[in-house]
């Protein structure tokens, strides 16, 4: 869930050394066997992460970027999955490659580090009993906004039919799942459906909300709120946190109808050579240091109950949906893979970004 | 080695290169648009003509009008901006020519995108040229200059007018300096020389730096998504969705296909134009 465009102008390099580590290991056999490929979106783990998962395991690993779920998820489907290891993907697409058969069970013997995790996050509804994935960050999505320059917002109405002096200084997520799920919770439905009603008068409602936003935004919207281009925001609350970091009078709440559960969540790839390498890297990352790091780093919250009971108090007290408790969070409905209702889903939200 | 050998060499690596990355592409391009979409991407065997009736949608058919509403529009102004700046460039002393052209070219050295975001920096409602304004006191308001057509086309003429200016001065430059003062000495005034002896002998280097403006600006995705807000989208911006979001690749191959016959028409407009003015010359 980052940035279209940052990340694809790195990849032919990650492609490179990706290929040459490949290459690498074919030649040199078992001398490199300890050598793993991580792909994960830019800047969503602490930048010496590898280095210090090296320095603790001796295992090799190196960083592909990706922009996107949708571009990893292609190339993984293209390639079946060789020259990676490990995978950072959303929870929907974590599923659908489970589906094509592209990723490893997890033995969990191997993890020990995942009796971290809230039980609420061994139970996820994509993966109960986390037997291809493990979570690694998770949270809402819901409205940022300057509370200095207006009053909270309860409804996601408040987005799609803004009041007057709020028209053309909102944004909205254009990632087809978030985009789709406001409306979808705007109108009392599931965030699932992709039922002909609802995908019909989903669109009916983000096609007139449109008329009112500023921008489509899904990397920049906080900088938006910060320089007072925009008064709210549709937002993930881990980047929300960016904003309220910058400036106080940033704030972040959930509208009446409820959110999403997203989860990002680990998975190893079934083609990788190196299981047991990268099945050492997701203990790694679920360790409650490691934790505790990525969430004071990247400012999400994470479902690691010993990393979330370490972390500096402090940090809640300025980032207050960081102190959300599991039992609030699975509350809400999971993003889930759409399997052929992706169709028509698809061809809605294409529908929805051509309108004029 | 015989004259037809010596060519099948010369050329060998310039159409090997075409092949594998011109017409295998296109190619492959063209046999998707035949088929359904996988449900992961990739595509289904399944063939279908389905894709091109969606393709005629009104909806559809509106974004290529607008891409190319948008993509002329930049055209016309870039080349009312690079002909003077071309004439004049022309018309500097020798030694200056050489500076001034690497000046049109200077911006190439930096990236894209960040062209494109120092635009967001300027134009936005905090930014620099409303704080300009209001700081004078000639507006009371912000203007809502990004987000917008006008921010989209602000940016692709500015990134786009280098090469017509650099197309344009090629042309004046070729231009036979006594066929001006011939003009001149029968008489005619600055402005019908300019129109009837010098103006006419460029519409190649206009027709070719406008083709290339219309046929980038037309597919462009990143200039509408960061300067146009992402609402009002172009072309380029509905393919790379099918590709990167929707993951119907046959959608998008389908839109491709139409968008590569609009470039190759026009393309093959201004080869018969150039040719014809080489033609010309050739008589004269």
């Amino acid at each position: 869930m980052t940035n279209k465009f940052t990340n694809s102008f790195r990849l032919p390099f990650a492609w490179l050394t990706a290929g040459a580590a490949c290459a690498l290991s074919a030649f040199a056999g078992a001398a490199q066997a300890e050598k793993i490929v991580i792909s994960n979106w830019d800047g969503y783990m602490p930048p010496d992460l590898l280095e210090n998962f090296t320095m603790e395991t001796g295992i090799e690993a190196e960083l592909s970027v990706h922009g996107t779920n949708e571009e990893i998820m292609g190339k993984v489907v293209a390639g079946g999955g060789k020259g990676y290891d490990v995978l950072f993907v959303s929870s929907p697409f974590a599923e659908a490659l489970n589906n094509l058969g592209l990723v490893a069970a997890i033995d969990h013997d191997k993890v020990p580090n995942a009796s971290n995790l809230y039980d609420e996050a061994k139970e996820l509804a994509h993966d109960p009993g986390n037997n291809y994935s493990m979570p690694y960050a998770w949270g809402t999505t819901g409205l940022c906004y300057r509370s200095d320059l207006m009053p909270e917002p309860t409804s996601w109405n408040d987005l799609l039919k803004p009041s007057d002096d709020l028209k053309g200084k909102v944004t909205m997520l254009s990632t087809d799942r978030w985009l789709m799920g406001a409306a979808a919770l705007a109108l009392g439905k599931s965030l699932n459906d992709t039922s002909d009603e609802t995908l019909a008068a989903a669109k009916d409602l983000l096609v007139a909300a449109k008329q009112d936003l500023l921008a489509y935004d899904d990397a920049t919207f906080y900088l938006k709120l910060v320089s007072g281009e925009a008064t709210m925001v549709h937002a993930w609350d881990g980047w929300c946190n960016y904003g309220i970091g910058e400036n106080a009078d940033i704030k972040y709440t959930i509208p009446s109808e409820g959110s999403d559960l997203w989860v990002d969540a680990l998975v190893i790839a079934d083609a990788s050579e190196n299981k047991d390498a990268a099945h050492a890297f997701v203990n790694y990352v679920l360790g409650a240091d490691v934790g505790v790091w990525v969430a004071s780093n990247i400012l999400y919250k994470t479902p690691n109950k010993a990393a979330m009971e370490a972390l500096d108090p402090s940090l809640i007290e300025t980032f207050p949906n960081m102190g959300m408790s599991p039992a609030d969070l699975t509350k809400y409905e999971q993003l889930r893979d759409l399997g052929n209702g992706q169709k028509p889903f698809a061809r809605t939200v294409t529908e929805i970004m051509a309108a004029q | 080695m015989t004259n037809r050998l010596k060519s099948v060499i010369l050329l060998g690596p310039g159409l090997g290169w075409l092949a594998l990355l011109m017409v295998v592409p296109c190619g492959l391009i063209f046999t998707y648009a035949f088929f359904e979409r996988g449900i992961y991407g990739g595509i289904d065997h399944v063939f279908t003509f389905e894709n091109f009736v969606r393709a005629t949608d009104p909806l559809y058919l509106g974004i290529f009008l607008r891409s190319a509403k948008i993509a002329f529009l930049t055209t016309i102004i870039a080349i009312l901006i690079a002909y003077p700046a071309a004439y004049a460039i022309t018309l500097a002393p020798r030694r200056w020519q050489t500076g001034l052209l690497i000046l049109v070219i200077l911006p190439f050295w930096s990236n894209y995108l960040i062209r494109t975001y120092a635009w967001i920096v300027m134009l936005n409602r905090e930014g620099l040229i409303n704080n300009t304004l209001q700081g004078a006191g000639l507006i009371d308001e912000p203007l809502s200059l990004l987000y917008n057509n006008f921010a989209v086309i602000v940016g692709l003429v500015y990134n786009y007018t280098p090469f017509v200016v650099l197309a344009i001065y090629s042309s004046l430059n070729r231009i036979n300096v006594e066929t001006i003062e011939a003009s001149e000495d029968l008489g005619a005034p600055a402005w019908t020389t300019f129109h009837r002896v010098i103006l006419p002998q460029t519409v190649p280097g206009i027709a070719a730096g406008g083709v290339f403006v219309f046929v980038l600006s037309i597919g462009n995705f990143i200039t509408p998504d960061l300067l146009g807000g992402g609402r009002l989208q172009m072309v380029g911006n509905l393919i790379y969705d099918q590709f990167l979001s929707a993951r119907d690749w046959p959608f998008g191959a389908t839109l491709s296909m139409f968008l590569i016959a609009i470039m190759m028409g026009l393309l093959f407009a201004q080869a018969v134009l150039a040719n014809r003015a080489a033609g010309q010359r050739g008589q004269d």
